[in-house]
């Protein structure tokens, strides 16, 4: 007789087995290896919470302290390789396979195992294709996830960093996974529940908060002459003449100078109102100026940012908080808001190619791409219209008959020719392509594909590629933003300056802008202390960034 | 450590007539440029003294657009650099003519 409810019965066994350490759903932390030993198996889809912010530290200690004779051949579904553990797990032995979306601060040392045949990789994802995922060939049998506090009955408050965890959960517990959340605390009354309890299988004190990285935030004070100059440009060049108001900025000093320059030379240029008003954005301590000069209506954020929560409390009108007053974030509706209902991204990447392709994958540092791709991709299924994406849409098939004509999101890649220790951000060859070929890789990691590329801005000017009308064209358009690099330097100075007559290459004199103006007297704020001004004392930034 | 020089045709003598300027700050990744105006009014000349070695070819482009783009003529450069991206090498540059052209100091 066939089964149909093997995974229930399955998913009972385990929870029998960890109930021998539980007190209700309540485990003690000293107990928390000895869970995991229980209702975890061999092969097991295991999502260890962590993304590029907060992070089930606890749990990922406990698993990484399991028996690997009981517990290996892990298959991680997790969206952030974050923590030293998160790879301890691998050089163990405990865990095999991954699949994952971002590893900023572990981009070495992945690198390394993956060369070394350590992990067996199956694919680097954006967030959402990930989450997507989960529903489909991805569902966890197991989440580990953090709060800040349960009750209980194991409701959860998430506190602003929501994140991950409703898209995790969701698909772990309807499809007889098993939950079991780290918290810093046990309280009687929550003051909001982010997950109800009886999606919630165990439940840890672990009596401190979890760990959150603080990805967004950026030092005006390290932000650059040049970094200054292509945000005049992009502002000038690129948020004007379309009249972008619905938007997502990638992390980088280069957007870090455009969110402050929003209030200065965006003033100057009488664009208040006119762009840059709604978002789907992490809390940057950097658009703060913006926020209290009365540029921006609405932020929905992917998760919080460290130091801000009390000014997001405090304002909101701008954020999504719930009924105790606090931020809720969520990554997996912010990269849907990201990828259909803005107008555009911008953001900076490492290499970019003859194509337009970028990544952000090195000979030695596969560093993952995070929301970059989703959020920097044209979403083929939209059907709303608005200015940008039709005017967009028209410059890169102005033939077709308007009804018909699909807009096109601005997808705008932003950065300095040479990056840090004087590597050129232009390439004849990506990285991606070596690694892949190194791995075995059906596909190179590439972060945003060159056919979703719209504009490239540099110091040298920007590349509107929606205006080229051939693969030579839009190669030396590339070439002629590409500045003293080796690409930049091989470039037919007669086709680039045909590409400048037609606006398709513009310089900083083509839009008005002298590059001896790009100072930074612009900067609404020119240090994290400025920034704390501007909050009224309600930013307050970890203590890495305090220099005072 | 590694010296380059290189001397230039300039299309007009460099507006102004400050004698001298410094611009910029020797420091990783940036440059100090002392600029004088001590040669003939069609000539430019740039000395460089680099931390990064191997950048010759880099140096002599981002020097030939500046010449044309500024002409700086009857101007001697002097450069400090700290490893500075071209970028950075480009505006100091810049920076340097306008500063002789009395606009900004």
């Amino acid at each position: 007789m066939t089964v149909w409810n093997s995974a229930q019965r399955l998913r009972d066994e385990r929870i029998r087995a960890g109930a021998a350490y539980a007190q209700g759903k309540r485990v003690a932390k000293a107990d928390a290896t000895a869970l995991l030993e229980a209702v975890i198996r061999p092969g097991d889809r295991v999502c260890l919470e962590g993304d590029n912010q907060k992070q089930a530290d606890l749990l990922a200690s406990a698993l990484a302290a399991v028996d690997k004779n009981r517990i290996h051949d892990l298959h991680m579904v997790q969206s952030g390789v974050v923590l030293p553990e998160h790879l301890d797990l691998f050089e163990l032995g405990i865990a095999r396979r991954l699949d994952y979306a971002y590893s900023g601060p572990q981009s070495q040392r992945i690198a390394k195992l993956l060369f070394g045949g350590k992990i067996e990789l199956g694919a680097v994802h954006t967030y959402l294709e990930l989450f997507a995922r989960y529903y489909v060939d991805l569902t966890p049998q197991v989440a580990l996830i953090a709060a800040v506090s349960a009750d209980r009955e194991g409701n959860l408050y998430t506190g602003p960093n929501t994140e991950d965890t409703p898209a995790i959960v969701e698909a772990t517990a309807f499809k007889d996974g098993i939950v079991i959340a780290q918290v810093n605390e046990i309280v009687d009354k929550l003051p909001r529940v982010d997950i109800p309890g009886d999606w919630v299988n165990f439940v840890i004190e672990s009596g401190k908060p979890f760990y959150v990285e603080p990805l967004f935030t950026r030092d005006p004070g390290a932000i650059t002459e040049t970094q200054i100059l292509t945000a005049m440009l992009a502002i000038k060049g690129i948020y004007a003449p379309y009249g972008v108001q619905r938007l997502n900025h990638g992390i980088g000093f280069n957007t870090a100078a455009i969110e402050l320059l929003l209030p200065t030379y965006g003033e100057r240029l009488g664009l208040k109102g006119k762009v840059a008003s709604h978002w789907a954005l992490n809390p940057h301590p950097t658009l703060i100026p913006a926020i209290e000069s009365g540029w921006v209506q609405q932020i929905h954020s992917f998760g919080s940012e460290v130091g801000m929560d009390a000014y997001i409390q405090a304002r909101p009108d701008v954020f999504f908080t719930g009924p105790d007053g606090s931020l809720r974030s969520n990554r997996a509706m912010s990269q849907t808001a990201g990828l259909y209902a803005c107008d555009m991204f911008i953001g900076s990447t490492l290499q970019i190619d003859l194509h337009g392709n970028s990544s952000t994958v090195t000979a030695d540092r596969v560093a993952g791409f995070g929301g970059a791709p989703n959020m920097g991709s044209d979403a083929r299924g939209r059907r709303h219209p608005s200015q940008p994406w039709l005017l967009a849409g028209k410059e890169a098939d102005p033939d077709s008959p308007a009804p018909l004509r699909r807009g096109r999101k601005l997808v705008v890649q932003i950065g300095e020719t040479f990056g840090e220790k004087n590597a050129p951000m232009f390439v004849e060859q990506l990285d991606a392509l070596k690694l892949a070929s190194k791995l075995d890789l059906e596909l190179a990691p590439v972060m945003v594909y060159g056919d979703d590329v719209t504009h490239i801005v540099t110091e040298e000017g920007i590349a509107n590629l929606l205006l080229c009308r051939s693969n030579d064209e839009r190669e030396h358009a590339i070439r002629g933003v590409a500045g003293y690099t080796d690409v930049g330097r091989a470039r037919d100075k007669k086709l680039v300056q045909q590409l400048r007559e037609r606006g398709v290459i513009r310089r900083p004199e083509d839009l008005g802008i002298d590059p001896l103006d790009a100072d930074r007297r612009w900067l609404a704020a020119r240090s994290i202390k400025d920034l704390v001004q501007w909050s009224g004392h309600l930013y307050a930034p970890p203590s890495k960034f305090r220099n005072w | 450590m590694e010296t380059l020089n290189y001397r230039n045709k300039a299309q007009q003598r460099a507006k102004g007539t400050r004698r001298q300027a410094i611009v910029g700050v020797v420091a990783s990744g940036n440059l100090e440029v002392l600029v004088e105006r001590i040669l003939p009014d069609g000539e430019c000349e740039v000395d460089i003294r680099t931390a990064a070695e191997g950048f010759g070819e880099v140096w002599q482009a981002v020097i030939a657009d500046f010449v044309e783009r500024r002409s700086p003529g009857g101007l001697k450069l002097s450069i400090n650099d700290g490893g500075a991206r071209p970028d950075t090498v480009a505006l100091r540059l810049a920076q340097a003519v306008s500063a002789m052209e009395g606009e900004r100091t």
